[in-house]
């Protein structure tokens, strides 16, 4: 059989896909999965993993480097701050922070967005016209400059900060929404429900919706690694949470005067941020690829 | 003519337009024809003839914001569909009005269950009480899809194409429409589960008593269940006959053509029978007959008005030059 078909595909001169060989190419999702790992296990047994108190500072041992340089000790691993806290301890609580903020602020926007978005595609015209327009409009201011804005008039805390990214970050799911729906609400499918007598917000509701939820899955774990950073930068620029909550941004703005001769304050939050960040990209390019079978051939 | 309680659904001079960039395509142009109670009507014409958007005016569901009802009547039990609300449609559509999509492997949403599926049809018309899955199983059971009890979780991908037809057949019976629209029901189906679907359609038009329009443009099928035919070419309908005289002595050229398209079995032919030409541009048609460019008895007349519909023998009708 096998060359059978190779001969008809040679006289046709196509060569068919190989498969095989396309497979392999789809990226293995270890290390991302094993730095979410990390990352959801610091969130999870935050209490019970940390060594020390995050909060309780001892100004004897202040700015102590890590253990295993010249004048660190076994006692804290990664050093401490300039209050005598505990960094490794802070690092692990920072994880709930951020953690809180991406999800807090995906669920905001997702939120605004699907809806926008499913009733701009679906019914199209001025409906659409006026919220995708919006969304330009949206889009054309800096998203930052508003965030700062609104940050400064509200007062910084954790929870501006959610909701001050999330308001600004819904025209990218609304626009990507309604693309899907756009083609979606041409399908068969669709015009089934109507035939069977559906309403419009029936046909969003059970049809269109569960439809996008892997675009959408992709999406928020790709925009989780971008909120993350926004929040670390709002909290470097102090705009973020407050001192003493521990937060990596708000370690690494802490961390920042005395870069010159305490090193560990700055790289260790940082490479936190970093591995998470990752850690979130790799797997939505990974859950990318394994969502949509159209990808695997390509 | 048959006494007015008789009719189920009157069409009346139903015109609908597509409003493009290019100009506007008239789908359907003039198109009358009524529906007995109880009754299997074809509605037969090669593909841009018009049968879909006539099964899709009745419905009310014509894509928007393109398409559109210009005029005419729809009669639905002596009641104008054309007047009554979104809603008072919705009321309808999958209880007293009822219709079978083409493709059914894409007609179904992936990812609901087929029993969801079956469900919703009964959900959206209040008849959801707790029974709601014995109801899908039966209506799985009456559509002969075997085990409906596991079957009835199973999603539509897991579903062979006949299977996934019948389930469809089985969303548009739920509720015992009095009116069911097939719009070709069997085209993506090989030639022996198209025998079994119509068969089935059959049984299911005598038990639930419905009207069945049936659009195909397989003859085949229309022999096998039709008692009557409407045949259209270019948004309108060129002839109405009942299902024999269609066979045996079509009139209009068109009909003509068709029947003689068919390849019949075990009769040697140097070359099958096709129709020369195109079917008409819809954006601009002739103003006078649609098929006058391809018809082989084409008369001056022709070209310059559209026939008038000639009463030949008892439901028998024909637009063409040729009988006035």
């Amino acid at each position: 059989m096998k060359e059978n078909g190779q001969d008809i595909s040679q006289a046709l001169s196509i060569t068919p896909p190989d498969v095989t060989e396309k497979k392999l190419k789809v990226r293995k999702p270890y290390l991302g999965l094993f730095f979410l790992g990390v990352f959801f296990f610091m969130v999870i047994f935050a209490d019970l993993i940390s060594p020390y108190d995050p909060f309780a500072s001892d100004l004897s041992k202040g700015t102590l480097p890590p253990s295993w340089q010249e004048g660190g000790t076994a006692a804290h691993l990664l050093g401490t701050d300039f209050l005598g806290r505990d960094q490794l301890s802070r690092i692990i609580h920072g994880s709930r922070m951020s953690l809180v903020v991406s999800v807090g602020c995906i669920l905001i926007y997702g939120t605004i967005g699907i809806i926008l978005g499913l009733i701009s595609g679906f019914f199209g015209g001025k409906t659409d016209m006026f919220i995708m327009r919006l969304s330009d409009i949206w889009q054309s201011v800096p998203g930052l400059i508003v965030i700062l804005l609104l940050v400064s008039v509200i007062g910084a805390s954790a929870k501006t900060v959610i909701i001050s990214i999330g308001i600004t970050g819904w025209p990218q799911f609304a626009r990507v929404v309604r693309g899907e729906c756009l083609s979606l609400k041409e399908r068969d499918f669709v015009r089934l429900a109507r035939v069977a007598g559906c309403s419009n917000f029936q046909i969003m509701a059970s049809h269109i919706f569960p439809n996008i939820i892997n675009t959408l899955l992709v999406l928020s774990t790709i925009q989780i690694a971008g909120i993350i950073v926004l929040s670390a930068t709002l909290s470097f620029l102090g705009l973020g949470t407050q001192p003493p909550s521990c937060d990596w941004g708000l370690m690494l703005a802490e961390g920042r005067q005395y870069i010159t001769y305490a090193w560990w304050l700055v790289t260790f939050p940082g490479i936190a941020i970093a591995i998470t960040v990752i850690g979130f990209n790799l797997t939505g390019d990974w859950l990318r690829e394994i969502l949509d079978p159209k990808q695997m051939l390509r | 003519m048959a006494s007015q309680k008789d009719i189920l659904l009157q069409v009346k001079d139903l015109k609908t337009s597509f409003f493009t960039k290019k100009g506007v395509i008239k789908a359907v142009d003039g198109v009358s024809f009524t529906v007995k109670k109880g009754e299997v009507i074809g509605l037969v014409g090669e593909s841009g003839s018009g049968k879909s958007v006539t099964s899709l005016s009745i419905m009310r569901l014509v894509p928007q914001p393109a398409g559109k009802i210009v005029s005419g009547e729809i009669l639905f039990k002596n009641e104008n569909l054309l007047n009554k609300s979104e809603s008072e449609m919705r009321e309808l559509r999958g209880n007293k009005l009822a219709m079978i999509l083409q493709d059914p492997m894409v007609s179904l949403n992936q990812l609901l269950t087929v029993g969801y599926q079956i469900g919703e049809t009964f959900k959206y018309h209040g008849k959801a009480d707790g029974s709601l899955l014995t109801k899908c199983i039966n209506i799985l059971k009456k559509v002969k899809v075997p085990s409906p009890e596991t079957r009835v979780n199973n999603f539509p991908f897991q579903f062979s194409g006949g299977m996934c037809q019948r389930v469809l057949i089985g969303t548009g019976i739920a509720n015992n429409p009095e009116l069911l629209i097939a719009d070709e029901p069997t085209t993506a189906l090989d030639v022996t589960i198209q025998a079994q679907i119509l068969k089935l359609m059959k049984d299911l038009q005598k038990e639930i008593n419905a009207s069945i329009i049936l659009i195909t443009h397989d003859l085949a099928t229309i022999a096998q269940i039709c008692s009557k035919v409407y045949v259209m070419y270019g948004g309108r309908i060129v002839e109405k006959a009942p299902v024999k005289d269609f066979y045996h002595d079509p009139q209009h050229p068109y009909s003509e053509g068709l029947i003689k398209s068919v390849p019949v079995l075990g009769k040697r032919v140097k070359r099958l029978y096709a129709i020369e030409g195109q079917p008409p541009n819809l954006i601009n048609p002739p103003p006078g007959c649609r098929f006058e460019p391809r018809c082989s008895k084409a008369k001056k007349v022709c070209s310059q008005k559209y026939p008038p519909e000639v009463e030949l023998k008892k439901d028998h009708q024909v637009s063409c030059w040729l009988y006035s």
